[in-house]
């Protein structure tokens, strides 16, 4: 890409970069945030306080959370393969950042006049956007299944296997979710999607798709739990039973970049979650260079909603899971994407609404 | 562009580095992540390809989906590190039998194969612009190529029934 | 300046790795990547010369070959495991019960 700079202004190539840099820290203090804001949520919905010692509110909790897992001694179990059990904790936490550098998280913006020309808010601009989220999502099940493997305990081994086949039997309904949104939107490109929900039928309702494809935006937020191995999906990982899955044998800054790796999952999923369904930065009173904040708004709303269900619901047994994933799930998608089919080969593109 | 021939020979490196140790040395579990990181280096080619509709579901489908698999069977299967019956120390083209030959004929067909390949076209450079979209591949598969997609609906049923019958321990 | 003629090299290295493979190794996983490296070649061919004659059959066929790679090594797994139970082994030369 050129570096085109004005004589006032920053270059475009310098603006690339910092765009890089902030998603990258946003993402990180997203988990951060995340850690307190589920403690502070759990405690709310236990009537009981929660953090409040550290910091005002307790706001500096995950400071302290993150210090205590520094210093932690870092242990490797004897027989372990050291490659794997090293490159394990790698892959779950690339895998989760790599998939939010194809999700457009605002409108084209200026920077309030700094810019010589529009920067989409999005650190990658590719027309197979929807496709590159689905295929990194399911390489992240190699951090689980190697991080099962190689620390050479049987509860580690069970756990990954297990946790590994909910993912992939998920996956399946996530991507025929996906694919009924595509089937609506007739563009793979996250930014073409988001766009075509702008405006409002009727003055007041915002053209989402969620009010076209509730059933789907229902499948796709499920699957999205079970793929980020949370409640009530999250046996395997579950306190009473295997231990601790397939991270029982890690500690410190590798058990660190599991937890991290999880909470960017979710913040990711419920980005594209905003993105597919609730129509990402659109919104009302707003410009354009400012829907970033309603794209916040979206994806705090869904991350609530994340952390509510973790401490509401009980948890789903192994083999209920995965029946309710295969039996369930699976065939409700396929029937959501014929239904949807047969709506756009009746109705048109967008069912001509 | 000088990037793109950088980017070429980096793919290719990796692809050709990665799927010589698949065949090379011991451990299965390594064999498979090497197949799964010569794959991504495929992948990529096929983005410089100006393809990037086969790149993701090269991830999606091989690197995501049929590796997985593999990883699974060995680690459920425990696979033992192959055993050597031959002196390692020897070079593959004087070592005895199969591997021998094994090692001549991929001499031999890289020879054949390059040789034959490179004959046709007199520069064999690209045709410029006139990339497909996506929405070309699907009108394309739908219509001009319907008869072999309905084809491997009905080989991946036969596949899947056959994989479970196969693999289903004798009830006594 | 990369042209068809580069990637189609490439293809046939890979293809020869892959046939080394499958005479090489005395493990019957490691056999069945080696085929897989030896369809992914093909594909790479494929794309290349989809990408030549600016057409969007090579990417289709492409679509069509990992359908049938991904049949082919469940099926192909299957029997592995399966053999596997009988002998506790993974090696070739010990399923030689139809020999003379």
């Amino acid at each position: 890409m050129n570096s085109v700079s004005s004589g006032t202004g920053i270059p475009l190539l310098v603006a690339q970069i910092g765009l890089t840099l902030f998603v990258f820290v946003a993402l990180l203090s997203s988990a951060a945030g995340m850690v307190y804001v589920e403690r502070k949520v759990a405690a709310l919905l236990q009537q009981r306080l929660g953090p409040y010692l550290v910091g005002p509110k307790g706001l500096l909790q995950p400071l302290a959370d993150v210090i205590k897992l520094m210093f932690k001694e870092e242990l490797r179990p004897r027989a372990a393969d050291a490659f794997l059990f090293a490159l394990a904790p790698i892959i779950a936490a690339t895998c989760a950042f790599a998939a939010f550098a194809v999700v457009p998280f605002g409108g084209d913006t200026t920077l309030f006049g700094l810019l010589p020309e529009r920067l989409r808010l999005q650190v990658a601009d590719v027309n197979v956007a929807v496709l590159v989220v689905f295929a990194i999502a399911s390489m992240s099940v190699y951090g689980i299944v190697l991080a099962g493997w190689s620390s050479n305990s049987k509860y580690s081994l069970l756990g990954g296997l297990r946790s590994s086949a909910q993912m992939i039997s998920y996956e399946l309904s996530y991507g025929m979710a996906l694919a009924s949104v595509l089937v609506v939107a007739n563009s793979l490109s996250l930014t073409d999607i988001v766009n075509r929900q702008a405006n409002t039928w009727l003055g007041f309702l915002p053209r989402w798709f969620i009010f076209i494809q509730p059933v789907g935006f229902f499948i796709y937020l499920t699957a999205g739990i079970a793929e980020t191995n949370r409640a009530p999906f999250d046996f395997p990982e579950a306190e009473q039973e295997l231990v601790a899955g397939y991270h029982t044998e890690y500690s410190s800054m590798s058990f660190a970049m599991f937890f991290l790796a999880e909470y960017v999952n979710m913040v990711t999923v419920s980005a594209v979650a905003t993105d597919l369904y609730l129509g990402g930065w659109q919104g009302p009173f707003l410009p354009e260079s400012l829907g970033w904040i309603w794209f916040l708004l979206k994806v705090g709303a869904l991350l609530f909603f994340y952390v509510w269900m973790r401490w509401t619901l009980p948890r789903y047994r192994y083999d209920q899971l995965m029946r309710f994933g295969w039996k369930v799930l699976l065939p409700l998608s396929v029937l959501n994407l014929l239904a949807t089919a047969a709506g756009v080969l009746y109705f048109g593109s967008n069912l001509g609404l | 562009m000088g990037s793109e021939a950088t980017l070429f020979y980096l793919f290719g490196a990796v692809a050709v580095l990665a799927s010589l140790l698949v065949i090379g040395q011991r451990n299965p579990i390594y064999s498979v992540l090497l197949l799964i990181a010569s794959f991504g280096a495929l992948s990529g080619l096929y983005v410089l390809l100006d393809a990037p509709f086969a790149a993701v579901i090269q991830i999606i489908v091989y690197a995501g989906a049929i590796m997985v698999l593999f990883l699974f069977v060995v680690m459920l299967l425990n696979a033992p590190h192959e055993d050597t019956d031959y002196d390692e120390r020897t070079h593959p083209l004087l070592r005895p039998g199969p591997m021998r030959f094994g090692a001549v004929l991929a001499l031999v067909l890289i020879v054949e194969l390059v040789w034959a390949l490179t004959k046709g076209s007199e520069s064999g450079a690209f045709a410029g612009g006139s990339t497909s979209s996506v929405a070309d591949i699907g009108r394309s598969l739908f219509t001009t190529y319907a008869f072999p997609f309905e084809v491997t609906s009905i080989l991946i049923l036969v596949a899947m029934v056959g994989a479970v019958v196969l693999a289903r321990r004798e009830e006594q | 300046m990369v042209t068809l003629n580069h990637y189609l090299v490439l293809s046939a290295i890979l293809f020869a790795i892959g046939t080394a493979g499958v005479f090489v190794r005395r493990n019957l996983i490691t056999i069945l990547l080696s085929i897989e490296i030896m369809l992914n070649a093909v594909n790479l061919s494929f794309v290349a010369f989809g990408r030549a004659l600016g057409a969007a059959d090579g990417q289709i066929i492409v679509f069509f070959v990992m359908t049938v790679a991904a049949a082919e090594a469940a099926v192909g797994l299957a029997i592995v495991i399966s053999l596997f139970r009988h002998r506790e082994s993974l090696n070739p030369d010990s399923f030689t019960a139809l020999k003379w």
